[in-house]
């Protein structure tokens, strides 16, 4: 099996180290920041018959991608706008051999993590490190279930992937299996350890990014599994369904609760009338389930798709984000204007209200009371559009399409009903509804453009930008500044509060009042500024926070971006150019919202809406 | 036995508390600090893995990752006696796993587990350094050698026995 390598085999011999000029490519920037320091020492390495100058400090599998030689990985993830990063070697599907010639015998490393030293040279492409690398998937596969058909990854799974890139035909092992029990405690996340590949992403997202704490790799050797403290069952534990680990699971141990099936029962369902409405970012992804670029804006398609589901109206959750920016601006305003408990917190996030409830217990009187925007949306279908339609409320089943795995949790809190009446009956996932139109026969690339019904169908640009981080503050100052000042806008655009940073501060001048705004997304920054409040350090006046890293574009219910974060960045410009398309781009220009106030809910922030909008959150223990 | 979820008294998380204090810095300190606590209660409840966890400001699934990864630490509350039958070499090739077969038998209980009457623990250990009486069975601080299967009744029941003697005095006592 072992090949004998000889690093310079296509050089006369004595030259083996002397590095022609013209083929050695430089490979430095970009691969990570902190290797782009100019003064950072250079060394000369090989890779296969590549020569090549590289930064001090550089991985072989950073090395290689950069010279276009692919090394396969699996538990390895560099995230660098997401800030996650998962080195935990643990897979061991990159090995790659370092020729280690005074010894006649080729080491094999992880590439991963083995970094790059004057002089070394690396085959990569050698039988013995191709067979390495696909026994330690054959070796995964032994003791996976084969029950790829049925799988909810089935053509995600990153294993699966691998073992077709890999070749592998057999699985060469019979060996013992783990019998986990599923775990199904919670109404937001399953997680299946009998498809646990311990790749740890998932502890590195919720520990080092979130810092929930939640999972933790738990016994050792064969026993071992990942799950929460004293093995309690997910909902018992302090999750906040933000659903990160999902979005960074290879297989399927981590997966969303599925609620397709009670979908397409309540559509077909005789005397139901089945609402759908779906949020901001639901429209700039769910485009890449259908071979669409990253980035696409198919909210038409999106719409036409829905009606030819069969559902009896379709509304959009911007709406209830419009509403949303309504309570909280005047919340905001409300708040200054009588010394009230500053800063304000926005709380359209249930992943984050779940987070300050379990960390934070004595902060619970910071956020915003408003409800978040489906539930707002759901609470109207519910009221006003049912009385004014005629409709029998308890007929209605609400439908929200998310971004998010939370929302699911999120629809079912006790305190979320009106008169025993669910707010919104069934949350599902952007990869669900994509499930969905693909089940249904739907070919979504020819649809034709459809519009939201009315009158829970209008929205402004301010509205969309509830998808991405920075963006329900923007929308709120848009709405509170006018407000204070009695006059129009000259910049719509805040573009201090835009950005992909984890944590931004910005001072915003209204009239002659200078508010200083925070943002954070991703819950570990988030807890960053939580901190800065309990301790007194801060003395902001409006906060946004999003528990996923770069807000809703990038949430646990989007389709899975394997590790890529450029689609992130393709989603949130096409957030940004569906504001700029849209004629009206501020909350409170919305005349359906304007026409709801005047003829059912009164003033903003006022009785009949505080009874229906506004909500309670609760302390809990942290475990 | 003693219950799940059992209280413990103040004074024993104070000793906890007072060590814990005294460390330099709590950073790479938990295993130590979990020895410790492990001493002062004599197992590493729920309660006092959040305790820890609360204390150093970590989360609970860390430690009791950390719990669960060492043999050494237990999660449950170990017998009157504990019985540790030695599997190191010499004792293993002179058949300390039979031994040990033989008492999970005689106890109905798998090694790690405690009997239900909260008397025998039985734990499988590594060599205890007395080869030349291999194989060799220790209970509480007490080496029994060239330990052969008939003699194991003998051993339980001299255990037993003491019970049952202390048992007459002590009104409410183990029966």
């Amino acid at each position: 099996m072992h090949i004998k390598i000889e690093p310079g085999r296509k050089h006369a011999k004595g030259e083996k180290y002397k590095y022609k000029h013209e083929n050695i490519s430089d490979i430095n920037g970009e691969i990570n920041s902190d290797l782009m320091v100019p003064d950072k020492k250079k060394i000369n390495v090989r890779i296969n018959d590549q020569d090549l100058t590289v930064p001090e400090g550089i991985t072989i599998l950073e090395a290689a991608h950069r010279a276009g030689v692919k090394i396969p990985t699996l538990c390895h993830l560099d995230l660098h706008d997401l800030q996650l990063y998962n080195k935990t070697a643990s897979c061991r599907v990159c090995m790659v051999e370092v020729v280690d010639e005074r010894n006649n015998r080729n080491k094999l490393v992880p590439s991963c993590v083995t970094k790059l030293q004057e002089g070394m040279a690396v085959r990569t492409d050698t039988r013995r490190a191709i067979t390495a690398r696909r026994m330690a998937v054959e070796l995964l596969l032994s003791n996976h279930p084969n029950e790829c058909f049925t799988c909810p990854k089935n053509l995600e799974c990153e294993l699966q992937s691998l073992a077709e890139e890999l070749n592998v035909r057999e699985i060469r092992w019979e060996g013992e299996r783990m019998t986990y029990p599923k775990d199904i405690s919670s109404d937001a996340i399953v997680k299946d350890s009998n498809k646990c590949i311990y790749c740890r992403r998932c502890e590195t997202a919720c520990n080092e990014v979130q810092t929930c704490g939640i999972l933790s790799g738990i016994g050792r050797g064969f026993n071992s599994f990942v799950g929460p403290f004293a093995n309690i069952s997910m909902v018992e534990s302090s999750c906040t369904y933000c659903g990160q680990c999902v979005q960074v699971c290879p297989t399927a141990a981590l997966t969303e609760v599925y609620h397709t099936d009670k979908v397409w029962e309540a559509i077909n369902a005789p005397g139901k009338y089945v609402i759908v409405q779906t949020a901001p970012a639901i429209r700039v992804a769910l485009g890449e389930l259908f071979g669409m670029e990253p980035g696409t804006v198919v909210t038409g398609k999106m719409v036409t798709a829905l009606r030819r589901m069969g559902f009896d109206a379709v509304f959009d959750t911007d709406f209830g984000a419009d509403l949303t920016i309504m309570e909280e601006a005047s919340e905001l305003i409300y708040r200054l204007q009588n010394g009230k408990t500053l800063p304000i917190l926005t709380n359209c996030c249930p992943a984050w209200v779940k987070f300050i409830e379990h960390q934070f217990p004595e902060l619970i009187h910071v956020p915003s009371t408003c409800k978040s925007p489906h539930i707002m949306l759901g609470t109207m279908a519910k009221t006003y559009y049912a009385e004014k339609m005629g409709i029998d409320p308890d007929s209605i089943v609400m439908v929200s399409v998310m971004p998010c795995i939370a929302k699911k949790a999120e629809a079912r809190r006790p305190e979320l009903t009106k008169d025993e009446r669910n707010n919104v009956d069934i949350s599902i996932t952007t990869r669900e509804l994509g499930a969905m139109i693909h089940e249904a026969g739907i070919e979504f690339a020819k649809l034709p453009d459809g519009e939201f019904d009315s009158p829970l169908g209008e929205s402004s640009g301010a509205a969309v930008m509830f998808g991405t981080a920075g963006g329900v503050i923007e929308a709120a100052l848009r709405t509170a500044s006018e407000w204070l000042t009695g006059e129009p806008l000259k910049e719509i655009e805040f573009e201090d509060l835009r950005g992909m940073d984890g944590v931004r501060r910005a001072v915003v001048k209204i009239g002659d009042k200078e508010l200083k705004i925070g943002i954070a997304s991703g819950l570990g920054n988030a807890r960053h500024i939580l901190e800065d409040i309990r301790d007194g350090r801060a003395d902001y006046h409006a906060i946004e926070i999003m528990a996923c890293p770069g807000g809703c574009i990038a949430g646990g219910g989007q389709p899975y971006h394997h590790g890529n974060d450029e689609i992130v960045k393709k989603r949130r410009e096409a957030i940004f150019e569906e504001d700029r398309s849209k004629k009206i781009r501020k909350s409170h220009e919305n005349k359906e919202i304007l026409e709801l106030y005047k003829t059912y809910l009164g003033e903003p922030f006022g009785e009949k809406a505080h009874e229906l909008l506004h909500t309670h959150f609760e302390e809990r223990e942290r475990i | 036995m003693k219950p799940a979820g059992e209280e413990f008294p103040k004074e024993k998380y104070d000793e906890l508390n007072v060590f814990i204090e005294s460390l330099e810095t709590t950073k790479g300190a938990l295993i130590e600090i979990l020895h410790r606590a492990q001493h002062i209660f004599g197992y590493l409840p729920r309660d006092v893995q959040l305790y820890i966890a609360r204390k150093l400001g970590i989360p609970g699934a860390e430690v009791f990752g950390v719990v669960s990864f060492y043999s050494y630490f237990s999660t449950k509350p170990g017998g009157k006696h504990t019985i540790s039958v030695c599997m190191g070499t010499a004792c293993f090739v002179r058949g300390a796993d039979k031994i040990l077969q033989e008492f999970r038998e005689k106890l109905g209980i798998q090694t790690n587990e405690t009997t239900e009457d909260g008397l025998f623990t039985l734990k499988d250990v590594r060599c205890i350094g007395a080869c030349g009486l291999a194989p060799v069975v220790m209970v509480d601080g007490k080496v029994y050698g060239r330990v052969k299967a008939g003699d194991i009744d003998g051993i339980l029941n001299s255990y037993r026995t003491k019970e049952v003697q202390h048992a007459d005095k002590v009104p409410g006592g183990v029966k």
